[in-house]
């Protein structure tokens, strides 16, 4: 089957995380019926659980906006060249600095008292991953490392406020600081029982996704992630755009913390702990690092979620077969990552098939919904690193055989 | 006088006291980072070795409990991480698979299994792995307690002995570093670099299901979901703490273990504060060891040419 390069790279963009996704869901059928349970029930309950009706419905979408900001943790900072995986961290933090902020000082208790206290979120999260970005730039200490301690370090300090300094003493077998006042936690959208979280993710998704594609300064930002050298030559200011990335990524996370604590907790403890952050990070790769992308992967993956208890319910299958199923799923659209690029060309030949390929980054920014290559990632894994330019080797049709 | 003296006894208490905890909550970081050096000199990083550690811990325990015995637990361990590495590294090796985001998958799928298939281990009780007693020679319950030394732990000073000399001077450890420095002079010498690094990364999975036994079968010595505190995770800050090398990782976990135990070792002498700003300083001391020796200019001394993040 031949297609028109464009048309292709669009419609492999589609069907092959359609396909991981497929196969994560029969290597999952064959996962249940080797525990002696029905694989179909199970599937049909995954979607029942997930989409079935406007209350799973809800469920699966108030778990989707979390999601959602924490993958733009993951995808913007991946869209200026860096890899940061440390999103659990800027989370803790904003949730922290939330439930903090009435220790300093009685805010109103009112919408702008709330926003004062995710103000407050989002700095704390910006602050937590520039500082990766910053140390990345300046003393090339590596971002996937640094976040990650950096994540570490916050859980620790989230910790001990909680268990600590802020402790409220009411709380007895579960550690929280003091709950916040009724005027500043985030209500739930009328006539639905899904608080406002979901706009702030389903904004900040679409927002970023414009700045990307539609400014000026986001595509200077994809330039310093696409080739960091181009990006020098042409005189951007790499240092500014990457730290500037990465606290917005920050803010994102800081953010999902702050709502998570004024609209779910009401408190800060360790229930913010649950790894958002981390199931930000497949969200954020599944959809490759697109921020218009995000919004329906995060709904998808807060779905699975959502159909784990009626999984455990209905058919006495540990709720962490939603975990296995969310691995398999990544592992699979990883893998898929393989097949990119040959779907629709079969082994063209080279000469002609070249043409296509150096065309091919022209289309990126005439379509700016479709991404044909390979996002750009700071850390090409060595197994990639031997070829001369990995995204480019995406983009050639047969040539990174 | 009679102050001091307290004062005396109760700091030798708690030095002995974190000595034996660095041993104790040392042993699984040894085990990792050990698995993480191996995989990492072969030029690929395995951030999934979280998975591996839960997974495989889950494994021993269930194997142990089933067989009666924990040496059947910790070799059944040690493939169950084999097996899950051994994914890992044909997942890394297919084109334009980046093996921070596999890695990440191989958490989420180590984890899953773990708490899928151990859900019904939680409640029983497994033979542990054997203490080994070198306290004998003294009176002191707190010394005789410290020197209970997990038996997995000479193994793995025994390991990091046998990597440090196969690394430097046996011919896989040179075809291993070859493949971890330069891909395209393995290739040369007409080694596969894919199939070095799955066997790296493989080795390194048996060796952190190792980690994983430790874990289940003697410290905290049972299954639960909450068993690893993120050690797995942080294997690979240990690696980079000791500069890729398996005797400095040796070193390097028993002060990450040390760390770990001192908040419980204060807390056991009845000083309450601060338990978890402890447990960070191994994060933030390896973080200012990175801000201090690194440099945009250059990669960090030591670090595999291939390795994605000494780039």
């Amino acid at each position: 089957m031949r297609l028109s390069p464009g048309r292709g790279a669009a419609l492999e963009s589609v069907i092959l995380p359609a396909m991981a996704l497929a196969g994560a869901l029969l290597v999952f059928g064959a996962f249940v019926l080797a525990s002696g349970k029905n694989p179909a029930q199970a599937w049909l309950l995954l979607f029942k659980g997930a989409f079935g009706d406007w209350f799973s419905w809800q469920n699966s979408l108030q778990r989707a906006a979390p999601l959602m900001l924490t993958a733009l943790c993951v995808a913007i900072p991946a869209r200026a060249g860096l890899t940061i995986i440390g999103g659990e961290g800027a989370l803790v933090l904003g949730g922290l600095a939330c439930a903090g902020l009435p220790y300093l000082f009685a805010p109103p208790a009112d919408v702008a008292g709330t926003a004062l206290l995710l103000l407050a979120a989002a700095a704390a999260g910006a602050a937590w991953i520039a500082l990766a970005g910053a140390l990345r730039q300046w003393r090339g200490v590596n971002e996937t490392i640094s976040s990650l301690l950096l994540a570490y370090t916050a859980i620790a300090l989230f910790k001990h406020f909680v268990e600590g300094p802020m402790r409220d003493p009411a709380s007895l077998n579960k550690p929280s600081t003091r709950p916040l006042a009724e005027g500043l936690r985030i209500g739930t959208l009328p006539g639905a029982d899904i608080h406002y979280g979901l706009v702030f993710g389903v904004a900040a998704c679409v927002a970023l996704g414009v700045w990307l594609y539609l400014t000026p300064s986001g595509f200077a930002t994809r330039v310093v992630g696409g080739n960091a050298r181009a990006a020098r030559l042409v005189g951007l200011p790499s240092a500014r755009l990457t730290i500037t990335a990465c606290a917005v990524g920050g803010t994102c996370a800081g953010l999902a913390g702050g709502i998570e604590v004024a609209a779910v907790h009401t408190a800060a403890n360790a229930s913010l702990i649950a790894g958002l952050g981390y199931a930000g990070i497949l969200v954020a790769f599944v959809a490759r690092h697109n921020p218009w992308v995000v919004i329906p992967v995060a709904v998808l993956f807060g779905g699975f979620g959502s159909a784990g208890s009626l999984l455990q319910r209905r058919m006495d299958i540990p709720d962490a077969s939603v975990l296995v199923l969310q691995g398999f799923a990544f592992l699979f659209i990883l893998a898929s990552e393989a097949l990119r690029g040959r779907l629709f060309a079969p082994a063209p030949a080279p000469g002609p098939a070249a043409v296509p390929g150096t065309a091919s980054p022209a289309v990126s920014s005439v379509s700016p919904a479709v991404d044909p290559g390979t996002p750009p990632l700071g850390m090409p894994s060595a197994a990639t690193g031997s070829h001369p330019s990995p995204a480019a080797a995406g983009r050639v049709p047969g040539k990174a055989a | 006088m009679n102050a001091s003296l307290g004062g005396a006894t109760l700091a030798l208490d708690l030095i002995v006291a974190v000595l034996g905890g660095a041993i104790r909550v040392g042993t699984p970081f040894l085990m990792v980072s050990l698995a993480e050096c191996i995989t990492e000199k072969s030029g690929r990083i395995n951030l999934g070795l979280e998975g591996v550690l839960v997974f495989s811990a889950m494994a021993g325990f269930g194997a142990a409990y089933l067989s009666g015995s924990a040496w059947l637990g910790v070799l059944a361990a040690g493939a169950a991480g084999a097996l899950l590495a051994l994914v890992h590294g044909l997942v890394c090796s297919l084109p334009r698979v980046n093996d921070i985001a596999a890695g990440i998958a191989l958490m989420l799928l180590g984890s899953g299994l773990a708490f899928y298939f151990g859900k019904g281990l939680i409640q029983p009780q497994a033979p542990q792995i054997p203490a080994l007693t070198l306290g004998e020679w003294s009176a002191s319950p707190q010394i005789r307690s410290a020197l209970q030394i997990n038996a997995l732990f000479p193994l793995g000073v025994a390991l990091a002995a046998l990597l440090a000399w196969g690394l430097r001077a046996s011919r896989w450890g040179l075809v291993l570093r070859m493949a971890g420095d330069s891909g395209d002079a393995a290739r040369a010498l007409g080694y596969s670099v894919n199939g070095i690094r799955i066997a790296a990364t493989t080795a390194g999975g048996f060796i952190a299901g190792l980690g994983g036994a430790s874990l289940s079968l003697y410290y905290p010595g049972s299954w639960n979901e909450g068993l690893s505190s993120g050690q797995g995770l942080i294997a690979v800050a240990l690696v980079i703490f000791a500069r890729w090398s398996p005797w400095r990782c040796l070193g390097a976990a028993l002060l990450f273990g040390g760390a770990g135990a001192l908040g419980p070792a204060l807390q056991s002498v009845g000083i309450n504060q601060g338990y978890y700003l402890f447990n960070a300083v191994p994060y933030v001391l390896t973080l200012l060891i990175l801000v201090a020796t690194c440099s945009p200019s250059r990669t960090l001394k030591g670090a595999p040419l291939e390795l994605g993040v000494s780039r």
